[in-house]
């Protein structure tokens, strides 16, 4: 409870999210009935991995049917932008697969039919070089994730606002020995959400992973934002993936034209 | 540590960890953790500056018998009580001798007498009671009072309450049950700067298990003897922009 200055008392969120233990003791005087219900419905929760264009199934894993040594992830649009316009577009890449996923939270019942404005995951192989998205799994990957954060989100002792954003930072795990492309996130700077949990994931199982944080203060789709991307393809790991910069620049333009017209507010 | 009121009992182990300079042994993997990672948070120079943290992590001081648990981030919805159990079937696989929880409760559900006493309390399991009660007891320690189970109602039992504990009673009242030897340490806090409360936790821990040299009779030294980490700076952001000014 906090008093305000009108003197009114009012229930203060607590930053250690103990609120929810009310909920838990709520959960106490929950009928088994409900109990059951709760249960049965977190019980539906999949995370499927689907053939693309057949919607099948895939009955083995992900990596057992095309073990990689080097995953790349891209988490947002942003990051999404910038692996289509620059990595994807060098080579021919072939989708795998897709991850279709259902908890209680999402709005549609149906899992086999996702709207164009729901969450997505599709998985690219690059037919010409097997060994990304190819060779033994866990022994030699390599993982790389990419993904955006607003700049307010980044501690510093100046202003966030006079830093000269985007700029990129690192965060790898133990057993990635290769040097990253810009410095490292500095204390008391945190991740967290989907890339916290790749990134946790690799260093308990000791696999090499970097993780390419973007600050912007840009939070859709934007030119700049992706392009601050770039200094990674002069890495080890994506050296030899990128091979026509100049056209990867023109479908990113592209890219953003077609945004552009799809995000009109008066549309 | 249980994740409360003002982060006290995290924000007493990030001391005790960065005092002791404790080595990092291991990680707590668990999904029942919201995911965080950051860069080595106890870091003193550039050279140790770039390991990386998860949200759960044990470090050790072999040469006190000292294992702590790190927490770092808040509990996944209805995952509290799953974390509860592995974490108590880890202690007691792992053949710890004793637990101690540090923790924290809302200082403004005090009662009148709570509120005129020293706002630090203990709780002990019954299996700890008989190896640490004479030595709790010449410390003049005050034990947590019992509350009305349903405040608004006059008539309701009375039994432990810890609001705003997170985990702590769940903690508790398992390891009475499974006769696990625990011992909770709380200060009554609200949230706030909450770094002089975790400075008053620690000192309060150390008076029983003295982990560092025991206070002397100058209070003001007491603050200078924890190692803050140096991932506390920026704790309320990040600079101001000069404009506003």
């Amino acid at each position: 409870m906090a008093a305000t200055f009108f003197g009114e008392v009012v229930k203060a969120p607590c930053r250690a999210g103990t609120e929810d233990e009310e909920e838990e003791e709520e959960g106490r005087r929950e009928t088994p009935e409900d109990r059951e219900v709760r249960q049965q419905l977190a019980r539906k929760r999949e995370v499927r991995l689907l053939r693309r264009q057949t919607k099948t199934s895939l009955e083995v894993s992900l990596l057992e049917k095309y073990p990689c040594s080097k995953f790349i992830i891209a988490i947002g649009n942003n990051a999404v932008a910038f692996l289509s316009s620059f990595v994807m577009n060098s080579g021919v890449w072939e989708e795998v697969g897709c991850a279709k996923l259902w908890n209680e939270w999402c709005r549609t019942a149906d899992t086999t039919h996702l709207s164009s404005t729901e969450a997505f995951c599709g998985f690219y192989h690059l037919k010409s070089n097997p060994s990304v998205f190819g060779s033994c799994p866990r022994k030699n990957m390599q993982i790389t994730i990419l993904t955006c954060r607003h700049v307010t989100d980044y501690k510093t002792l100046e202003s966030t606002g006079s830093l000269p954003s985007p700029f990129l930072k690192a965060l790898k795990t133990q057993n990635f020995k290769d040097p990253a492309c810009c410095p490292l996130l500095e204390q008391p700077n945190i991740v967290h959400d989907l890339p916290a949990a790749v990134l946790s994931y690799c260093q308990v199982w000791k696999i090499p992973a970097i993780l390419y944080l973007c600050y912007t203060d840009v939070m859709k789709l934007d030119l700049i934002t992706v392009e601050a991307f770039k200094p990674i393809l002069s890495t080890r790991s994506l050296k030899g993936l990128v091979k026509n910069i100049p056209q990867s620049t023109e479908i990113l333009k592209k890219l953003m034209t077609t945004n552009e017209i799809q995000s009109n507010i008066y549309t | 540590p249980a994740v409360s009121v003002g982060n006290v009992g995290q924000l007493a182990m990030d001391l005790i960890i960065s005092t002791l300079n404790m080595s990092k042994i291991g990680y707590f993997y668990t999904d029942c953790l919201v995911p965080m990672v950051g860069n080595n948070p106890y870091a003193t120079a550039e050279g140790n500056s770039t390991e990386l943290s998860i949200n759960a992590e044990v470090y050790s001081l072999p040469s006190r018998k000292l294992v702590a648990l790190q927490l770092r981030s808040i509990f996944i919805k209805y995952k509290s009580k799953p974390f509860c159990e592995k974490l108590l079937s880890w202690v007691k696989s792992s053949g710890c001798a004793r637990v101690i929880v540090l923790s924290s409760s809302h200082s403004y559900q005090r009662n009148d007498l709570q509120l005129r006493s020293t706002p630090f309390r203990y709780l002990l399991t019954p299996s700890i009671q008989r190896s640490v009660q004479n030595k709790i007891k010449s410390l003049n320690w005050q034990e947590m009072e019992k509350s009305r189970c349903i405040p608004e109602i006059d008539d309701s039992e009375f039994c432990i309450r810890i609001p705003g504990g997170g985990i702590t009673k769940t903690l508790y009242d398992e390891s009475c049950s499974k006769e696990i030897q625990m011992a909770v340490l709380l200060k009554f806090v609200s949230e706030g700067d909450n770094i002089p409360d975790a400075l008053g936790l620690v000192e309060y821990l150390n008076e029983w298990l003295q982990i560092i040299k025991p206070l002397s009779d100058d209070p003001t030294a007491s603050t200078s003897r924890w190692k803050i980490p140096s991932s506390w700076r920026l704790l309320f952001g990040s600079g101001l922009p000069p404009a506003l000014f």
